[in-house]
């Protein structure tokens, strides 16, 4: 990122970038809270840190294209448009959660924004994917799918096998690694023999990338421009985004394994402060802008968790609802 | 004798197999240096080092089938899922190569390996992280499974799995690992393999259960025997093989059965007790049997409607009235 951010999108987009990954940032640590409160059960992977990947990508696709990610997707479906009240909503169990409070918090799914799930067994999305982008190509229709997953996911089965049949059917998926280091306690180097996620594309003969998924610039232009690539050729993409995620794996872990140093070195890349410097340094927003925007979050957020308080419980009778069509 | 956790006493049983047995070796995701994910193997790698307690990639199917290939090498591997959802991926290992190997080779060769991993619904984890798959394993010859309910069954029958020269499946349920119990010091403490257990004796009615099951049965038995209805309740500990002689043996004392699984009620280990009480103890029965077992749905996320898809006390309790007041 340099001096030159109005050159690379307008004033606005990058207003709302910010409110994006301010809202996502907002939201998670509002969600410890709930959890600690005893609202938020089950498992819950917070995103915090990774905001920059969430947004940037976003921004890069169109509104029609097919979003998939794994068990720690709140900010991916929020900032795709899925209705704060609603994802708090599912994440306290509430019959008006995004998915009536079956799903939880791994489990977000909304077909009205191409949101096409969150998926909690690790490397389950890759193939559906890759169905996704089939049934897009078969159908004509001019969409792409793009697939989020961790490093810990590149060495199921279904990764490779996935990569392969992306690039021999020759169908528009953009695979997008976010690359955070460490699947629960293992850290990448102690789980893949070549630590350099992107460079496995080669065995697929896939293009790939390697971008600074701290810099929601840097990511919004690799997914823009491999996006584009996908669309054009309707073949796969690969992007490696590096990123940290501040909070440990789940509520459960308190990310011993981490060296306070290491977290540190992370946490002076936090993609929210540096972004908001970034945009008062170029002028693009005065404090009283971001002020204004970070409050707007906060009441959103806000009034997300006393939707959830306030809604009812699903009725039993729920238990055998939605088995078949 | 020493109170401990479940968790605990797994983790001695593991401690203690491998310091008797240097083939002995443990594998999984995250079981090494983050000591597991649920802390079962908790001190393995200070006390065992690196080459004994294997960290592995998020690569179910080759953790299980690296297994059968150390087994056949002469290891004898204890491989852990991190919970038994994920063994649905590695399937084709377990079904297709760990159950088949010896039979299908004449017997010239043996697996001794055994694979743990935690199970069971109930804490809110949604659809993909809430299975009871112990009928999905009991289905397939080849292996044996087992389910302790209390600390001192998980060490004295994890300790029988490891010693054992046939593959093995030992599940382990998510909400014990905090129950405490009395576990033997013993280091040779071992529960033979296909050995049910009367945990407690009755003489009206008998309840068949295993693993959290058990754990509720004898609360229902407790609360039932103030009403004056004395149940049996025999913990099958082994679900493979069965031990039908333990279960007929009480149901002809009693007359009367409860059955209780956690796992789909369709085709679920439930449905295979119930047909052999039926087959071998048809004309004793004094009322037909009732089976208490998870919903056929997927498991929801949210807490009240989860609550309705597991058997719970108060579902066992109606399910004995029912069965005390029933006749043919
Ligand atoms: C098939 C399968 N195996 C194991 C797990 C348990 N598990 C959940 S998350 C995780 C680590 C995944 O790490 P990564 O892909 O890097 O994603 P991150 O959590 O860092 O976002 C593991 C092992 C699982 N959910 N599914
Ligand atoms: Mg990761």
């Amino acid at each position: 990122m340099n001096a030159t951010l109005r050159n690379v999108v307008p004033e606005q987009e990058l207003l709302r970038f910010y409110e994006q990954m301010f809202i996502s940032r907002e939201f998670e640590e509002r969600c410890a809270e709930q959890y600690a409160k005893g609202n938020i059960t089950g498992f819950l992977h917070l995103y915090s840190g990774q905001e920059a990947v969430a947004v940037g990508a976003t921004a890069g696709l169109h509104r029609d294209d097919y979003i998939l990610s794994a068990y720690r997707e709140h900010a991916q479906a929020i900032v795709r448009g899925a209705d704060p009240r609603r994802v708090m909503a599912e994440l306290f169990g509430k019959s008006t959660g995004l998915c009536k409070g079956k799903g939880g918090s791994m489990h977000l799914f909304d077909p009205s924004l191409n949101f096409m799930g969150g998926y909690a067994i690790v490397g389950g999305q890759f193939p559906i994917a890759v169905g996704l982008a089939f049934a897009s190509r078969y159908r004509g229709e001019d969409r792409i799918t793009a697939c989020f997953f961790g490093d810990g996911a590149v060495n199921q089965g279904t990764f490779h096998e996935s990569l392969n049949w992306a690039q021999l059917w020759q169908l528009p998926v953009l695979f997008i690694c976010e690359n955070n280091f460490y699947g629960i306690g293992t850290e990448v180097h102690r789980s893949s023999a070549l630590a350099s996620i992107h460079k496995r594309t080669c065995g697929y003969d896939i293009p790939s990338e390697k971008v600074d998924g701290m810099d929601v610039i840097a990511v919004y232009r690799a997914v823009k421009y491999a996006a584009e690539k996908v669309r054009e050729s309707g073949r796969p993409y690969f992007i490696e985004a590096t990123t940290y995620r501040f909070r440990g794996h789940s509520m459960a872990d308190p990310a011993k394994y981490r060296s306070a140093a290491e977290h540190d070195v992370w946490k002076a890349r936090d993609p929210l402060p540096n972004f908001a410097r970034k945009l008062l340094e170029d002028g693009i927003a005065t404090r009283d802008v971001l002020d204004d925007i970070e409050a707007k979050c906060r009441q959103t957020v806000d009034e997300a968790v006393s939707f959830a308080e306030e809604s009812p419980w699903p009725e039993d009778s729920a238990v055998w609802e939605d088995i078949y069509v | 004798m020493s109170e401990m956790t479940y968790r605990d006493a797994i983790n001695l049983a593991l401690k203690e197999e491998m310091r008797r047995d240097p083939s002995v070796f443990v594998l999984g995701e995250d079981v090494s240096l983050y000591e597991g994910s649920f802390k079962v193997t908790r001190g393995l790698l200070a006390e065992f080092g690196e080459e004994r307690v294997r960290d592995t990639p998020i690569s179910e199917n080759t953790i299980i089938g690296v297994s059968v290939g150390a087994a056949m090498g002469g290891l004898r591997p204890v491989a852990e899922l991190m919970t038994v959802n994920f063994a649905l991926l590695a399937m084709d290992q377990i079904i297709n190569h760990m159950a088949k190997i010896r039979y299908m080779f004449g017997g010239q060769t043996f697996l001794p390996m055994t694979i743990r991993m935690p199970g069971g619904g109930g804490s809110q984890l949604g659809a993909q992280h809430s299975q009871s798959l112990e009928t999905y394993f009991m289905h397939c010859p080849g292996m044996h499974i087992l389910y302790p309910a209390t600390p001192a069954d998980a060490k004295g029958l994890l300790k029988s799995a490891i010693r054992s020269n046939d593959p093995v499946i030992f599940l382990e349920h998510e909400l014990l690992y905090n129950c405490k119990g009395e576990v033997p010091d013993d280091p040779d403490y071992v529960i033979p393999i296909g050995t049910a257990e009367v945990k407690r004796s009755g003489d009206q009615i008998t309840i068949v259960a295993y693993a959290r099951m058990t754990v509720l049965a004898l609360e229902v038995a407790k609360l039932l025997e103030s009403e004056g209805i004395s149940c049996e309740v025999v913990d099958l500990m082994s679900l493979a093989p069965l031990d039908t002689e333990t279960i007929l043996t009480s149901v002809r004392k009693t007359g009367r059965a409860v059955v209780v699984d956690e796992c789909w009620s369709t085709c679920g280990l439930g449905a295979e007790i119930t047909s052999r009480i039926y087959t071998h103890c048809f004309d004793i029965l004094k009322a037909p049997v009732k089976r208490e077992s998870g919903l056929d749905v997927p498991m929801p996320y949210s807490r009240h409607i989860e609550k309705l898809c597991i058997p719970q006390v108060d579902t066992i309790v109606r399910a004995v009235r029912e069965v005390m007041s029933g006749s043919y």
